[in-house]
């Protein structure tokens, strides 16, 4: 079964890492990729550029209206995602887990719809 | 054969080891109600079948397979379940007692999964492991029938779309999720102790499955002390059983009971646990209820009750887990240690402050404390109100006897 692993954090707190710590955990996400890659659970996954650089866009009678900014303002901004295979909602949380962001943001484990 | 005993007996035990042969809640849940349909219509003619049990769990899953064999859209599903029911093949005879000893206990994790709200997993275990109707535990809940289904349906369906799975959990998880497990295993012990509903008091089923399911979390965290407290508190709860009613039924309360008829290997196995428990450095709420359960199951006589004590364990406890229900049984405690006016003057701290406007305890705590001071007509209306609310045929009778006891005015 497939869950999509969303990750939310204050972008604030990346910017105040210094490049020290940003390498370290540039590093941590770069192991966490690396094993679960190799445990064959790894589907896709990706960083996302800050909230400052997104565009919502709506269509509302037959129009086409396009804003600034996310779709709503939160304290927490996804980040990024893992798309995971796992065999149970225990397993996804396993993995859910270890993802660096877990300790200080969080992460939000949903099903991927089966069509 | 009594067919609602049946249905309150065997359902929980019949569906587990349904939803882990059919991998489904809902189906296991439906085609469990088909086999009892036959069942009624079969046994009152051809006697009932020696083993129920068995019989239920090979008719309903007789029935899922027809189901799925008539029914495509079920194909792929049909190959998970052929797997699990072949892994278990056997004859009917063979799914006897002690046939699949974990499927409770692995209804329980999953009922009590974390991924699932705190409400949602007590009403789905007294729903699928106990079997108590929507009704039944809406009325616990002080919430409506149709919230109530609600939040079954959700809750059965987040399993089935999260695919929450259908096992013990993995050994690092278990400390975690053993409290989720041992909370609910007492909901189901209080839901046989004071029943929300019905004629009986004591649902002895659901107190001795409880207290069977306390054991096997002992077993299963042998490091653990809470569900030693845990298990300690309702065997000391369930010592007293016999002593708690009338023959005709009739609630006795605690100062009122014969002693003697108090079971004394409950007291002692309970006293033990607890003890063994508090050594093991257990600090939480069960182990302060058990403390409070084995003071009183172990004096001789309500008088020589440590009452004072009995005041300090209820403070910590609602300290750790505050609760109105607490809260009223601390009042009680401190008016016995000391006088009832000091007992009322908490319970008026208590109601000024919360909005209990269907919390039945209260006028009764108030009710009784009045009657011990001798003021009649104040005593008189506290029953009165404790009577408009509460909804047990057992404590509605005890209230009204107490009203009809008390001195005319």
């Amino acid at each position: 079964m497939q869950y999509l692993l969303l990750i939310y954090g204050q972008e604030s707190d990346w910017f105040n890492l210094t490049p020290t710590q940003s390498a370290a955990m540039q590093q941590e996400y770069g192991q966490f990729s690396k094993e679960i890659a190799e445990s064959g659970k790894h589907l896709g996954s990706n960083r996302l550029t800050p909230v400052a650089s997104a565009t919502t866009v709506r269509v509302r009678d037959g129009k086409r209206v396009v804003t600034d900014g996310p779709f709503a303002e939160t304290k927490e901004q996804l980040g990024g995602y893992y798309l995971v295979e796992a065999k149970d909602l225990d397993e996804a949380i396993t993995l859910a887990g270890r993802i660096p962001a877990a300790r200080h943001g969080s992460v939000e484990v949903r099903p991927i719809f089966k069509m | 054969m009594d067919f609602e005993k049946l249905h309150r007996e065997e359902s929980g035990r019949v569906l587990s080891t349904l939803i882990r042969l059919l991998g489904d809640f809902d189906l296991a849940e439906e085609m469990l109600q088909e086999a009892y349909a036959v069942a009624l219509q079969k046994w009152p003619a051809e006697g009932a079948p020696a083993n129920p049990r068995a019989w239920l769990i090979s008719t309903a899953r007789h029935k899922a397979i027809d189901r799925l064999r008539r029914d495509h859209r079920f194909e792929m599903k049909r190959d998970e379940i052929a797997r699990n029911a072949d892994s278990t093949a056997r004859p009917a005879d063979d799914f006897g007692d002690a046939m699949f000893p974990d499927d409770r206990l692995r209804l329980i994790f999953t009922c009590s999964h974390p991924a699932l709200a705190t409400d949602a997993q007590v009403a789905l275990t007294l729903h699928t492991i106990c079997g108590l109707t929507t009704d039944e535990i809406s009325r616990s809940f002080l919430v409506s029938v149709a919230t109530m289904s609600q939040r079954l349906v959700r809750a059965k369906r987040k399993i089935r779309d999260a695919n929450i799975p259908y096992c013990i959990p993995a050994l690092e998880d278990l400390p975690d999720r053993l409290d989720a497990a041992m909370l609910v295993v007492y909901l189901i012990f209080n839901e046989g102790y004071l029943a929300s509903t019905g004629d009986a008091l004591v649902r002895r089923e659901l107190c001795a499955e409880a207290i069977r399911l306390g054991r096997v979390l002992c077993e299963l965290m042998p490091r653990e002390a809470e569900p030693r407290a845990l298990l300690g508190l309702m065997l000391l709860h369930d010592s007293r059983c016999d002593a708690r009613t009338s023959a005709d039924g009739d609630l006795i309360v605690l100062d009122e009971q014969d002693r003697t008829l108090w079971h004394a290997e409950q007291i002692r196995e309970g006293t033990a646990l607890t003890e063994s428990a508090l050594r093991g450095g257990s600090k939480g709420p069960y182990a302060l209820q058990a403390s409070i359960a084995a003071l009183h199951a172990n004096a001789q006589t309500a008088r020589d009750t440590d009452w004072p004590q009995i005041a300090a364990l209820y403070a910590a406890l609602l300290a750790v887990n505050p609760s109105p229900v607490i809260e009223v049984n601390w009042a009680v405690a401190v008016a016995m240690a000391r006088t009832p006016d000091q007992g009322l003057a908490l319970l008026d701290k208590l109601e000024s402050r919360e909005k209990l406007s269907e919390f039945h305890l209260l006028p009764a705590a108030r009710a009784d404390l009045l009657r011990r001071l001798g003021k009649s007509a104040e005593a008189a209306e506290a029953y009165r109100r404790a009577l408009a609310l509460a909804t047990n045929d057992v404590e509605r009778r005890f209230l009204r006897r107490r009203l009809a006891q008390l001195p005319t005015q």
